[in-house]
């Protein structure tokens, strides 16, 4: 007997050929592992390639395992090396670079590539596909100097490559041949309201366009589509699909159809070779989604350890869509037939929809849109063909009266161990309950930090909150209640009225006698805890500098460089030939490397050092714009009736008084004003937390509005007549906010939660009510004080903060 | 590395009195930038100015609770003593052994 290892090769060095690798090795070591890759990255994570594009995500960040990783656990990788062929006979592998391997067990996991469409002239410059990180290079760089792109293809892909795009500064359309988005995924209903949200995110449509040309010189310029019309492009994605990468198996003699033919357990035609994830077909399907490619490589790791397993029967795929404010989910069959129930409940004011559809009684697919927190619940209905039952109606439709939660956790009692909960980071059920029961988890929070599940997406995270309820059972319901953060299951509510009744002053003492799990709390409720003592004791809480995030501490924007932002006050947008001249020269003195003129109307001095904010403040001798704190930021304003032929109010000069009035209070999040002169709305007053709009006889005010990562109109609070009424109800609205809201709460989730009639009620209809916050924010603001100001009569402060010593090294 | 950090010596910061508590004070000792933290139980951290994030930038910033930060820029929690990050974040950030003798906090370079 010989104790030479079996040797494993893996063709494909994605996440399916990597993640079967790592089911393997939990399960044994027997193998001595040799992988080849076409490209020349570590295994990453390609579902996330739109976060890359879109720019929260960089290349690193979404490498799942590093080089070390392959170190480590001893695999042999090689890059940039292609197999060209396999000997089936001699079990022998060869790649275009020439090298050779034996094996006894082959994995072919060499994904899809994507679709290429034979249009004439689309082997110009600029024509790309979307499917690995050298198409995301392309796609950032042509960003950068090129307008105009088409995204042909409008199905999942293609509208997250889209949205990327337009992410990137770019005039995008995207090309569909259908008249509906993602109509694989969505029925009529959803794929409408899908087109109308992506419509209000920028992404361009050309529905029912099938492109016949691509013209341009070297490089394409324009689309010419069927029907004659143009569409300039001077960067085209083609998203229209993915076609297995079955090449391998074809020259190698192995049976292939669509893509390379498996059975249940992923064995091919050829002895010891397997196939796995997008390039392998098991019974007739070739699956372009992550969570069947989990499944097989569970299965199959299995299968070659010699452990038992049942055989793979096949996935029902439900999609995603991972586009920030677009929730899509869809599962099994869910375009209605003439056999189908059909249940189905569409919010036009609310923006959603729901369908579930079944199928002599039981549950066969499902549709929603906006609201996704079902899905979970759905997927498991749907993959087992459960029965429609009153209690699970209830749960779906929002109909049910009694406790809800309780079928939910019953489908996720049913879930198999070894399923993959957490797509993104190959997270299954046993994974997590293990780490709820072993480390005494009880929060979502704690099981992200452990595990890594709803980290990426977090598409996944109702599931995991259904498995920790499940897990903890009554244990849950006492200690899953949310607090602010993971450090304290206590809710603002709670905190600020214990901080009232116990008389707490410093975030210490709140953390101390509350019992925070965290003596010193986190980087969360820190600045919370601190912002509440501010808002409770004017003037009497000593701000604790070491509780503030940095930009509040330093006063200034942090870059990921390490230099810092400045930007002075501008009231309501106007500034002087003066002023200009002062920023003028101060920039060019301390080397600023960009002048930015921001959306809120001011002068943002980029890339100043640490060291040199405290004498960029000095000779800029202005107020702080509090442009990096929770606080008054900007108030816009059109130009009004001073000098515009519209205005019939003053928006600047009312811009300026209130932006003096109220800056420098401390906010549960930032704050912008915009002043309008007339119902023109130049300074877009929809947008803004609060947003005023003159008019002939007084102003309207509005609320709630957010241009940012959840856009929401403002709504209109009340109409008033003289600017005097005008301040008033500015200042009430302000202070019911700075007393409850949530801290890091916007506005226009704040509206939401409270409700505008409540709002209304407290800050206009009830005069007495609107009279103490009154009272309170004027007491408030009598004790604020300009920070760069503070900094610089502070001698201690600047060095401490701001300076960096050169002590003297001695030998020792 | 600079040359002189391959050696052991010993450097004298600053009086303990002078660096805030739960905040972090930058210094350069030969060519290192260095992040020097109190912590609420008057224990001195150093560790080197530089984020494990790919990213990089300062840490000198961060939110500073028991003996871990919060980096400023990624909200990576990092142990002052290991200099290890914490799950589900992973790198490592060079520490410096720190003694407060005489009210001075010293550093040691290796």
């Amino acid at each position: 007997m010989t104790n030479a290892k079996e040797k494993l090769v893996v063709i494909g060095n994605g996440m399916a050929g990597i993640n079967t690798l790592e089911q393997i090795l939990k399960l044994t070591d027997r193998f001595d592992i040799t992988v080849f890759g076409s490209e020349p990255h570590p295994n990453y994570n390609r579902i996330m390639l739109s976060y890359v594009l879109e720019g929260s995500k960089t290349i690193d960040d979404i490498v799942i395992n590093d080089w070390n990783w392959y170190k480590e656990n001893g695999i042999a990788l090689h890059t940039g090396q292609t197999v060209t062929n396999i000997d089936t006979a001699n079990k022998t592998v060869v790649t275009d670079g020439g090298m050779t391997a034996s094996y006894d067990k082959l994995l072919i996991a060499t994904g899809s590539n994507s679709l290429m469409l034979p249009i004439p002239g689309s082997e110009r410059e600029g024509v790309v596909g979307f499917r690995d990180i050298a198409d995301c290079d392309q796609m950032l760089e042509a960003a950068k100097q090129y307008k105009t792109a088409a995204v042909i293809g409008g199905g999942l892909l293609g509208l997250e490559a889209a949205k990327g795009l337009v992410g990137l500064g770019m005039d995008v359309t995207v090309v569909h041949l259908m008249n509906d988005l993602m109509e694989r995924q969505l029925d009529t209903q959803a794929s409408a309201m899908l087109q109308t949200e992506l419509e209000r995110q920028g992404i361009k449509f050309a529905m029912g366009k099938s492109t016949a040309e691509m013209q341009g010189d070297h490089r394409v310029r324009k689309l010419v589509f069927t029907d004659g019309e143009e569409l300039d492009a001077e960067f085209v994605v083609m998203a229209v699909g993915i076609r297995p990468n079955k090449q391998i198996g074809e020259v190698s003699g192995i049976q292939t159809n669509r893509g390379i033919l498996v059975d249940d357990f992923m064995r091919t035609s050829a002895p010891d070779v397997y196939a796995v994830g997008e390039c392998a077909e098991h019974r007739g399907i070739c699956y372009g989604l992550v969570a069947p490619l989990f499944e097989q490589g569970n299965i199959l790791a299995k299968h070659i350890c010699g452990v038992e397993t049942a055989g793979y029967e096949g996935s029902i795929t439900s999609t995603k869509l991972k586009i920030s404010g677009v929730d899509v989910f869809s599962a099994g069959e869910f375009i209605e037939g003439p056999r189908h129930t059909v249940i189905a409940a569409k919010d036009e004011w609310k923006r959603t929809y729901k369908k579930v559809l079944l199928d002599q009684g039981k549950i066969v697919g499902a549709v929603l849109f906006g609201d996704v927190t079902e899905s979970a619940s759905l997927q498991k209905y749907v993959r087992e063909g459960t029965e429609m039952t009153d209690e699970i109606y209830g749960d779906l439709m929002g109909t049910g009266g009694h406790c809800g939660g309780k079928s939910k956790t019953a489908a996720v009692e049913k879930m198999a161990d070894d399923e993959i909960v957490c797509g993104c980071k190959g997270v299954t059920k046993k994974v997590i309950v293990d780490a709820i029961n072993e480390k005494g988890l009880t929060t979502v929070d704690e099981i992200k930090a452990c595990t890594g599940a709803t980290g990426s997406c977090g598409g996944c995270k109702p599931v995991v909150e259904q498995i920790l309820s499940f897990v903890l059972g009554d244990g849950f319901k006492k200690t899953a209640k949310t607090g602010i953060c993971a450090c304290t299951p206590l809710s603002r509510q709670e905190i600020v009225a214990s901080i009232k009744e116990k008389g707490l002053r410093t975030t210490k003492e709140v953390m101390h006698v509350l019992e925070w799990h965290n003596p010193e709390g986190c980087s969360k409720c820190r600045p919370a805890v601190n912002y509440y003592l501010g808002v409770i004791y004017p003037g009497e809480h000593k701000d604790e500098k070491e509780s503030r995030f940095v930009n509040e501490r330093m006063n200034a924007n942090i870059q990921k460089d390490g230099t810092y932002t400045v930007v002075p006050r501008m009231y309501g947008g106007v500034t002087t030939p003066e002023d200009l001249k002062k920023i003028a020269d101060v920039s060019v003195k301390y080397n600023v490397k960009a002048v930015k003129v921001t959306g809120g109307q001011r002068l943002d001095l980029i890339g100043v050092q640490k060291e040199d904010l405290p004498k960029v403040w000095e000779e800029l001798d202005m107020p702080s714009g509090y442009a990096y704190a929770k606080s008054l930021r900007t108030v816009k304003t059109c130009v009004g009736s001073q000098y515009c032929r519209f205005g019939t109010q003053d928006s600047m000069a009312v811009g300026a008084m209130l932006e003096r009035k109220f800056e420098r209070l401390d906010f549960p999040a930032k704050f912008k004003l915009a002043v309008n002169g007339c119902p023109r709305n130049c300074a877009e007053s929809c947008t803004k937390d609060i947003g005023i709009v003159g008019n002939d006889g007084g102003w309207e005010i509005f609320i709630g509005g957010n241009g940012g990562i959840k856009a929401r109109l403002a709504d209109s609070l009340c109409k008033v007549k003289t600017d005097e009424e005008l301040t008033d109800t500015v200042a009430a609205v302000m202070q019911y906010y700075r007393e409850t809201g949530n801290y890091l709460e916007r506005t226009s989730e704040w509206v939401e939660r409270i409700g505008l009639e409540d709002i209304y009620k407290k800050t206009v209809e009830d005069v007495e009510y609107r009279r103490t916050l009154i009272d309170s924010i004027e007491h408030a603001l009598t004790f604020v004080e300009d920070p760069w100001k503070q900094v610089l009569n502070d001698k201690k402060m600047r060095s401490e903060l701001f300076e960096t010593a050169k002590p003297a090294v001695t030998q020792a | 590395m600079s040359p002189q950090l391959n050696a052991v010596s010993t450097v004298s910061l600053d009086a303990i009195d002078r660096f805030p508590s739960r905040m972090g004070r930058v210094f350069i000792v030969g060519e290192t930038e260095i992040a020097v933290f109190r912590t609420s139980e008057d224990e001195v951290y150093a560790v080197e100015n530089l984020n494990p994030h790919p990213k990089g930038g300062p840490l000198a910033e961060a939110i500073v609770s028991g003996h871990y930060i919060y980096d400023p820029l990624y909200d990576w929690k990092i142990d002052l003593k290991t200099g290890l990050v914490q799950e589900p974040d992973s790198g490592q950030v060079r520490t410096f052994r720190t003694e407060i003798a005489d009210e001075q906090v010293i550093l040691f370079t290796k």
